[in-house]
């Protein structure tokens, strides 16, 4: 295993209690074959590593505060008249949901803490699983052989994003059901089964008595367990596959460079929970999220001006707000464009797409091999902007989705703050498009320019007939090395329009679509610096 | 560790090329591992195992705190804290105590690993993940001999069938969901209003006060929420109406006085009563209830998806994602009470769309 490790403990093995306890359990379960292969696993650094940690952890703060919740939550519709501590709502009628909700953040002491710990971690949760999905992307991790991985935690993020809803759904007070009520409309949007998945939702019309313990079933049992399922293959592979790490002296395809699992990351990341767990309790007891006792229970009629959902939400009804009001009537059947296209087209392609996305490259590369090294995001610039063009689109939805907070704010017209997202949604993924691959480029000549004539000291020289140079400081090797070890591939040709014998060549279907698409990842390049370049200038030249 | 062990293969052939031609860009190998102070000096070892110990008895503390919090302060005290404003006492001592006690033992631990553990890097290898030839074929071949022994190949009336069955089986699970709910029938149709027939009378009752309105109640310039008499949270043997929700997230209005002369549709005028208009209050996109009204420019919006609706003429859409106009109630007054009565019901389906409205 650790073959290159040069301080290995030596010395007789102890003939101890917990040596004895070791024996016990390795005579029924083999310990000591995980253990070989895993207590000393190496695990390489770098600070973007803890983004899925942080995803990790919240997870688990979600799952610990959350069944303390149960305890107390009564997910039920039967109307009860509430003569719990918070005066304001003393002796009106609400859903027991809705009361016991009220119970846990007034009479039963931590709950309230408690309570907001559950939902910053749930918000914590969603940004972290971006962020780092994010950085999956533009490090290229989610190649060969991690591609089903990929996959597994695009679903974690879709279920991520469906189980943070459904929570916020149950208090039952008046922004949860406006929440419902959106949704309703959404899923009666759809067409030819659309009502009756209404009806069957909601068991009848909207609310009825059954949507919240229904949603209470989905929220903590189906969708968790599933997500505790997938989140368990997630971490497996994470360590089958070993971890990738960033290009850089003595990092290769074939080896792994880091720190040991025990202690270094047993303490470290062991550490880092305790840490993020611990600025969530801080967070659940200063900073005051989601008060459903200002808003009042539910009421089909009753309605706050500036109602927002939870922040993963935004981008959903932001998408609803900026839709032009399309309708259509056909042979007496109706069909809502203005809710279908926002609410599921429009999301439903964009993660389509992100969940599609290491195939796709992979088809346009012709890659078939396996990468553990990453990709600095700048030595690829059209993945790059390819990401900053989706989340500048997701940015564009989510700020459209506060259109009515931004003109109350800055006395500005929601007319024309709508008008603006409905072109932004098209301009400004194409504008990030570009000058995210601008950047990437560049970054890449500053790069050459490094290698080639060597770190700028700033130290200014007067050289004796008077001319002032800059002294230009030559790179290390290994610095040398980690500008210089990524990969330029050609684009790829199509091959010649006739074979070695004459006869037409048949291509395969899509072929030309995916030379062309090559052409766009590839044509345009920096040329990496070469020897001879190198050579050239560094020696005789000097600096300059 | 020699650099030769940590060369990547790719660059192996330039290591070995005849001095002067060497790659300058070639791997240079894992770089010598520099030592920390804590490495080196015994002191700031002991100053770290100080520091990391400091943090741990911190965290005793404030679970200790967080307990004595929990036992003595009153659930229902509030303080006013600088920046923070008014808060529970409780619930602002429980927070911040968890959250030192849990952040203590975190920054303890990190401060251990990255003072006083190793950190000289290690090395491992990595090993394609691609079976090798001969595990590929024995794999396969265990497979057919696997699927040679079952004979599903051979006997194809087994294969057929069992495909039928599994293929069949998951229809009871589809089956069972059945009940979830009614059939839509034409519940989405009809509100409240409509229960007395086409040309039925219902009370219009103001939803804040509970009581009948008259004309005069309705005053230029602001909105009248309402409901239909005989919908209320009890039914009348004081038994909770299970139904009110849903019935109100149909039967819902709201009253506006307009001068006659503003109204620009004549149906709309035919069925306001000296200027006052009825509406669902249920926006035709997705279903809030609208309460932002204009009085200038007689414009309601609604404040999910800002959908604008034109109240002076026939509840236009002026702006936003909603497709249809919100539906008129038509209304008129009791001769012999001057309560505002609704006659029938809407004319058209309210709230959010659905593939069956036409």
């Amino acid at each position: 295993m650790s073959n290159a490790h040069s301080n290995k403990a030596t010395g007789p093995i102890p003939d101890n209690a917990a040596t004895k306890t070791a024996d016990y359990f390795d005579e029924r379960l083999g310990i000591y074959g995980a253990a070989k292969k895993n207590l000393r696993k190496v695990f390489p650094d770098h600070w973007s590593f803890m983004l899925g940690e942080v995803a990790l952890y919240s997870f688990i703060i979600i799952l610990l505060t959350g069944v303390w919740l149960t305890l107390f939550f009564k997910p039920s519709m039967t109307e009860v008249v509430y003569d719990g501590s918070y005066v304001p709502l003393q002796g009106i009628h609400m859903s027991e949901a809705y009361a016991s909700t009220l119970d846990i953040s007034f009479d039963i002491r931590g709950g309230l803490a408690i309570r907001q710990i559950h939902h910053w971690a749930a918000l914590i949760f969603v940004s972290s699983l971006f962020v780092h999905m994010f950085r999956i992307f533009f490090t290229g991790a989610f190649r060969k052989p991690r591609e089903m991985n990929w996959l597994f935690g695009f679903l974690l993020l879709v279920l991520a994003m469906v189980n943070g809803f459904t929570g916020y759904s149950l208090p039952d007070d008046l922004l949860s059901g406006t929440g419902l009520r959106i949704a309703e409309g959404v899923v009666l949007a759809i067409p030819l089964v659309g009502t009756y998945l209404q009806f069957f939702l909601f068991g009848g019309e909207f609310p009825g008595t059954d949507i919240v313990p229904r949603l209470f079933t989905i929220h903590v049992l189906l969708v968790p367990a599933i997500m505790v399922g997938l989140l368990t293959v997630h971490l497996i592979l994470v360590f089958y596959h070993k971890h990738t790490q960033f290009p850089g002296a003595g990092r290769t395809e074939k080896n792994v460079v880091g720190l040991p699992l025990l202690p270094v990351y047993t303490a470290k990341a062991g550490g880092f929970f305790f840490i993020v767990f611990g600025i969530t309790a801080a967070l659940g007891g200063l900073v005051q999220i989601n008060p459903i006792w200002s808003y009042g229970p539910y009421h089909p009629g009753q309605i706050t001006a500036g109602s927002q959902p939870d922040w993963y939400i935004g981008f959903l009804e932001g998408s609803l707000r900026i839709m032009p009001n399309w309708e259509t009537n056909l042979w007496g059947h109706t069909i809502s464009w203005n809710v279908l296209i926002p609410s599921l087209v429009v999301p439903g392609v964009m993660f389509t797409f992100i969940a599609a996305y290491p195939w796709l490259e992979a088809w346009v590369t012709g890659d078939k091999r396996e990468h553990h090294l990453l990709d600095r995001p700048r030595n690829v610039p059209v993945r790059t902007g390819l990401g900053a063009a989706w989340i500048a689109m997701y940015l564009v939805l989510w700020i459209g989705g506060g259109n009515d907070i931004i003109a109350t704010h800055f006395h500005l017209s929601i007319n024309s703050i709508t008008w603006t997202m409905r072109v932004l949604f098209f301009v400004a993924p194409v504008l990030a498009f570009v000058v995210a691959r601008r950047i990437a480029m560049a970054l890449q000549r500053r790069d050459k320019d490094k290698v080639l004539h060597g770190r700028e000291t700033g130290i200014i020289k007067k050289l004796p007939h008077g001319e002032f140079i800059e002294v230009h400081e030559p790179l290390d090797a290994e610095r040398l090395h980690f500008l210089t070890s990524h990969e330029q591939p050609t684009p790829a040709a199509l091959p010649p329009a006739v074979d070695e014998n004459g006869v037409a060549r048949k291509l395969k279907p899509g072929e030309k679509l995916r030379v062309r698409l090559s052409r766009w990842y590839f044509d345009e390049k920096v040329e990496k610096p070469t020897a001879e370049e190198y050579k050239e200038i560094t020696s005789g030249h000097g600096h300059h | 560790m020699s650099s030769n062990h940590d060369m990547s293969e790719e660059k192996l052939p330039a290591a070995h090329a005849p001095a002067g031609t060497l790659d300058p860009f070639a791997d240079p190998g894992l770089p010598e591992h520099e030592p920390r102070r804590t490495d080196i000096d015994e002191k700031a070892a002991k100053r770290a195992e100080r520091q990391v110990s400091l943090l741990f008895v911190i965290s005793m503390l404030a679970t200790v705190g967080f307990i004595a919090s929990y036992v003595t302060i009153d659930k229902y005290r509030i303080v006013d804290l600088f920046f923070f404003g008014k808060i529970g006492a409780l619930n602002l001592a429980l927070g911040v105590t968890l959250g030192i006690a849990l952040f203590c033992i975190g920054a303890g631990a990190v401060h251990w690993a990255r003072t006083l553990m190793t950190d000289e890097e290690i090395v491992q290898e990595r090993h394609e993940l691609k079976s090798s030839p001969e595990d590929r074929e024995a794999g396969i071949r265990e497979f057919q001999q696997g699927a040679a022994d079952s004979g599903i190949g051979r006997r194809p009336l087994i294969r057929r069938t069992m495909i039928g069955a599994m293929a069949l089986v998951p229809l009871s699970g589809v089956v069972l969901l059945r009940d979830l709910g009614p059939l839509p029938g034409n519940k989405l149709r009809h509100t409240f209003w409509g229960r007395k027939g086409p040309e039925g009378r219902t009370v219009i009752i103001n939803e804040n006060t509970g009581k009948p309105l008259k004309p005069d109640h309705i005053i230029k310039g602001s909105l009248t929420m309402a409901k239909p008499e005989g919908l209320n949270q009890e039914t009348e043997d004081h038994q909770p109406n299970e139904h009110y929700l849903a019935e109100m997230g149909k039967a819902v209005i709201l009253l506006v006085r307009l001068e006659p002369d503003e109204i620009k549709s004549k149906k709309q005028l035919e069925w306001s009563y000296q200027g006052i208009v009825a509406y669902s209050k249920i926006c035709t996109h997705v279903g809030c209830p609208i309460g932002l009204y204009e009085q200038q420019t007689h414009h309601l919006l609604c404040p999910c998806h800002q959908s604008t609706f034109d109240l002076a003429d026939d509840g236009a859409v002026v702006f936003g994602p909603a497709a249809r106009s919100l539906p008129q109630l038509k209304i008129t007054v009791n001769e012999s009470t001057g309560f505002l009565e609704a006659v029938g019901d809407f004319a058209e389906p309210v709230g959010p769309s659905f593939w069956e409205r036409g």
